[in-house]
């Protein structure tokens, strides 16, 4: 083996790799086989303490070396200009490393990984986590299509990991034909930028459209963006390429649903912040007010789809579909600003959103119910520990002051109005009034006793008891769970009222994108 | 004497927080004890202004969020000393009201009160734009839940109507103001929402005019004027009582307030552009409010639709801009919510009677037994309807004194709402106070607490009506100041069509 790489680096020239900058990615992937071998073990401590444990600490690793290697400003790209570990792939990262810890604490007690087996459950997350990072570092077309098969392929299987359950299957399937077809349009519209460009890298993208012969509205650069935007836009479920999201984040197991809704959202937008903003940053003239559309499009079509959902799972899946659109336009007006504002909405969304679904995972277990309005029925007087947390974080989604959600959708419009679409400002502002009939409704569900909904709800079902004697003993049985919904809410609302360490990051993150306006 | 304005700010929010670790029961009085404090502060604040140095007083300036240019910065005036005035005298009795009797979930309902109460001392005292969104919108998060948590009725519909109705306006302000913001940042500026700060800036005249549009449409929905009323019916007819008073007589001010403090000196050419528009909706409101007053069977919705009409009188007042009808707007602020804090507190003494019920049908001949309700339920109702010698009287005379200046048509036809309040609140008192004993009315009086939390502002009701000056001269400098330049603008405007006349 040695020799073959001796041989090879002697006949050509062996690209320098900056193990430094690699060692996150490094640390993931050996974790990850690590963690696959260890859930071979035959002890039911190996399998059932040991993986989660060292899944946990592949992660926290990896944080720790983010933080290590963590620089601001614009870095220049590694391996040969393909992996780019700058302050906007680091911080993406480190929410993706945020959400995969949350997803292995709400996994703890689940169905799926016991059904699917512990070690391949948390090495296939490792997996996807990995894929998302290569992502967010892609800094050529080829890192980058690598990167999202790398990711999609891992959630495929672990969105049908409660084999037993009809939905979770269909969920499975239904995710990887819809996310097949949205990779092999993404597959296309790179190969004509390819074409057009005449290169892989996004800076020598950049360069050609700005003043290196490639013109702006070359035909074939056009087609290619818009096919890349298709394909990208299934991933981060903007309309109308949004139909899988409600369906797959139903049907999957519910650690998993948490884990899509945020990190892939996470990744699916700093690829779209660098594609976009860096690569296509000089044609921004003919995407911009395409995307605009698209953006306008998802708040309305989210927000609208949310209104009509009983089951929580379904109404949050609508919502991320709004959620999306509120990013794109970060993305849309292509300016330092822009790629701040998204960056500190990404985190926000992060925030307000696990901590939203851990209180579904804690409900799902134990109510009969399962994840429909009525199993939140009064959870204020039963639950306020459990409660508290959703009332914050549906506040904070629907944009209430004193929540991070405010001072997020403040700062995307302030992008918006700044770089010339103060329309889409409004239309963020609208969408966020529409999302009140569903935010508040589970807020109403909860404190208000009980509320009529004119819609026809779920059949009870048998729930596996998690203690196995009362319904009190249960909620008691999951202390992590709602221990990370406190956390998450807690922090939804410090950053609402202090919110300067988040602003610090996202400069630091709207450095690394040069050339911005 | 330095009066520090977060202390009085945040001082009901600290009691609603320890009440809800201090043991089952005690809430009550620590919430209390926090509205006692706000309200003493005001009283130091009352005595210790300098009513006639301009400017701020007892001004707190820090940054917040450097980022987006917002400044945690708050002070007080001659324009918002009494808004501050009216929130420490409204919180008082409506909390005592409420302390006295008991509650499911005690410490979340108390809790929400002061939170209530330090979210509109905010929005009063905050002179920073982006920090009086921050508070307008937080009040409904209290109110969300009071309504929602111990109404009656439909209330879980009638206060997510209430909380739609009012975020969608008030979210529109928010997209209004970051272009407010934006577009005002001179070359190399650094982005800023300071109101003084956005006065000294200059906004294109043509951003203007849709800008202030979208603030009016927050401010009219808060109000709440015609035809923007739409949440009224449901929540006033599911709100508590207390929370009612409150709604009715602090929040509402919001709205009309943020005219005068962000809307007319910031944007004096959007504002005069729109003059004419919001005076028509102004005098429809007054109309169409008073109108409907009279039709109602449910004596709280006959107060929420004279609101309206009041309501009607403040803006004309506001937008007549002239110096009388601003200053008999600010007065009538204070005015409107000092009768409507007791007149609702009798609505609850009144329905605690007669079982329930609010319905003129089933109500009458209180008076019977209960003269000391009588006496103040007929001064309040007589200072709304703005009998000479009630403080409404003068206010309403210097709002229509500044309409006759210079809109004298809608000077006339505003005044038939003086005639009409005087129809609309005799049938009221008459209908529940004389006639003949309703069939589930019971006559008795007031008792010891119930007295404690009416009586006070009865008495400040009267106090004004015989020295009004007292507001007027402390509140001249600040209110004159506030619509100076759109007052100029106007005159500006109008000028050169006097010469042609002439």
């Amino acid at each position: 083996m040695i020799d073959l790489l001796q041989l090879a680096a002697s006949e050509a020239k062996a690209p320098v790799i900056d193990y430094r900058e690699l060692s996150p990615l490094l640390a993931l992937a050996g974790g990850s086989v690590v963690v696959l071998m260890v859930g071979l073990l035959r002890s039911a401590f190996a399998r059932r303490v040991l993986v989660p444990a060292l899944s946990a600490l592949t992660l926290l690793v990896a944080i720790g070396l983010t933080i290590w290697i963590w620089e601001s400003g614009d870095r220049e790209p590694i391996i040969e200009g393909a992996l780019a570990v700058d302050a906007l792939s680091l911080g993406v990262s480190m929410l993706i490393y945020v959400a995969g810890l949350v997803t292995i604490v709400l996994s703890l007690r689940a169905l799926a990984p016991e059904v699917a087996g512990h070690g391949e459950y948390h090495s296939l997350l490792l997996g996807s986590i990995l894929g998302m990072v290569v992502l967010a570092m892609a800094e050529n077309l080829i890192t980058l299509f690598i990167g999202l098969e790398l990711l999609s392929i891992p959630l495929y299987v672990l969105c049908a990991t409660e084999l037993h359950r009809r939905t979770s299957l269909e969920a499975g399937l239904k995710y990887l034909v819809i996310g097949s077809v949205g990779s092999a349009t993404l597959l296309y519209g790179l190969a004509m930028v390819y074409g057009a460009a005449g290169s892989m890298q996004f800076g020598e993208i950049g360069a050609a459209l700005g003043g290196g012969g490639l013109s702006a509205t070359d035909p074939l650069l056009l087609t290619g963006i818009a096919l890349s935007a298709t394909g990208l836009a299934f991933k981060s479920s903007v309309a109308p390429f949004h139909q899988w999201t409600p369906d797959v984040y139903e049907g999957a197991p519910t650690p998993i649903t948490t884990f899509m809704a945020v990190a892939t959202k996470a990744a699916a937008f700093a690829v779209f912040l660098r594609l976009f903003d860096q690569a296509f940053g000089l044609a921004q003239l003919e995407w911009g007010p395409a995307l605009a559309v698209l953006a306008t499009l998802t708040i309305v079509i989210g927000n609208v789809g949310a209104i009509a959902q009983r089951s929580l799972k379904r109404m949050l899946a609508w919502s991320s579909v709004a959620q999306a659109g509120y990013l794109l336009a970060g993305v849309v007006v292509g300016s330092e600003l822009g790629v701040r504002a998204t960056a500190f909405y990404l985190a926000v969304y992060l925030l307000m959103n696990v901590a939203a679904f851990a209180v579904v995972v804690a409900r799902e277990r134990v109510s009969e119910r399962g994840d429909d309005l009525a199993a939140f029925e009064d959870l204020g007087t039963a639950q306020p520990w459990l409660a508290w947390p959703m009332t914050i974080a549906m506040l904070s989604l629907a944009g209430f002051p004193a929540t991070a959600g405010f001072i997020g959708k403040f700062y995307l419009i302030d992008a918006s109005v700044e770089g010339a679409y103060t329309w889409l400002g409004i239309a963020i502002v609208v969408g966020s009034v529409v999302s009140l009939v569903y935010y508040l409704r589970v807020v109403a569900v909860m404190w208000m006793g009980r509320y009529e909904i004119e819609m026809p709800g779920p059949p009870r079902r048998i729930v596996r008891r998690v203690a196995g004697t009362s319904p009190e003993a249960d909620a008691r049985a999951q202390p992590e769970v709602a221990a990370i919904a406190i956390l998450f809410a807690a922090a939804t609302i410090v950053f609402g009222i202090w919110p300067d360490p988040l602003f610090e990051a996202a400069r630091d993150v709207g450095s690394a994108l040069p050339n911005l306006r | 004497m330095t009066v520090h304005l977060s202390i009085v700010l945040f001082a009901p929010l600290a009691t609603g927080l320890l009440g809800a670790v201090l043991p089952r029961g005690w809430a009550r009085w620590s919430v209390l004890a926090g509205t006692l404090v706000v309200l003493g502060y005001a009283m130091v604040m009352l005595a210790d202004f300098e009513s006639g140095a301009g400017g701020l007083q007892y001004a707190t300036d820090d940054e917040w969020i450097g980022e987006l240019g917002i400044r945690y910065q708050l002070g007080v005036d001659g324009l918002n000393l009494f808004m501050v005035v009216l929130t420490a005298l409204a919180w008082v009795p409506c909390t005592l009201w409420a302390a006295i009797r008991e509650h499911d979930r005690a410490k979340l309902y108390f809790f929400n009160l002061a939170l209530g109460e330090t979210a509109v001392l905010g929005a009063f005292m905050a002179q920073d734009l982006a920090l009086f969104i921050v508070f307008f919108d937080l009040m409904l998060v209290p109110f969300y839940f009071l309504i929602g948590g111990w109404g009656t009725g439909d209330r879980v519909r009638a206060t997510t109507k209430f909380v739609i109705y009012t975020l969608s306006g008030s979210l529109l302000m928010l997209a209004a103001a970051i272009a407010l913001g934006v577009l005002s940042v001179p070359d190399g500026g650094e982005l800023s929402f300071s109101l003084a700060e956005l006065e000294r800036r200059s906004i294109p005249e043509g951003s203007q005019h849709w800008i202030v549009l979208l603030f009016a449409l927050a401010f009219f929905v808060k109000a709440p004027l015609f035809p923007l009323h739409g949440w009224v019916p449901e929540t006033y007819r599911s709100t508590p009582i207390p929370v009612l008073a409150l709604l009715s007589a602090v929040l509402s001010k919001v709205g009309v307030y943020g005219f005068l403090r962000i809307v007319l000196p910031v944007m004096p050419e959007g504002s005069q552009h729109w003059q004419e528009l919001f005076i028509v909706i102004a005098v429809f409101s007054i109309l169409y409010g008073s109108i409907v007053a009279f039709s109602q069977d449910n004596i709280r919705l006959v107060i929420a639709y004279s609101s309206i009409a009041q309501l009607g009188f403040i803006v004309l007042g506001i937008f007549a801009l002239d110096d009388k009808g601003a200053q008999g707007a600010v007065f009538q602020m204070l005015n409107h919510g000092l009768v409507v804090v007791p007149l609702f507190l009798i609505v609850g003494v009144v329905a605690l009677r007669s079982g329930g019920s609010e319905s003129l049908r089933e109500l009458g001949g209180m008076a019977v037994r209960a003269p000391v309700l009588a006496a103040l339920f007929l001064i309040t109702s007589f200072a709304t309807l703005a009998m000479p010698g009630s403080p409404n009287f003068v206010g309403e005379l210097l709002v229509l004194f500044g309409a006759f200046e210079d809109k004298l048509v809608y000077g006339l036809v505003a005044s038939a709402g003086v005639v009409l309040a005087a129809v609309y609140m005799i049938r009221l008192f008459q209908g529940v106070m004389h006639n003949r004993l309703g069939p589930r009315a019971e006559s008795s009086d007031l008792g010891g607490l119930e007295l404690a939390a009416v009586a006070p502002l009865v008495a400040v009701v009267v106090a004004l009506g015989i020295y009004p000056q007292f507001v007027v001269e402390r509140s001249e400098r600040a209110t004159l100041e506030q619509i100076a330049a759109a007052k100029q603008h106007a005159e500006s405007r109008s000028g050169p069509e006097l010469s042609v006349s002439k």
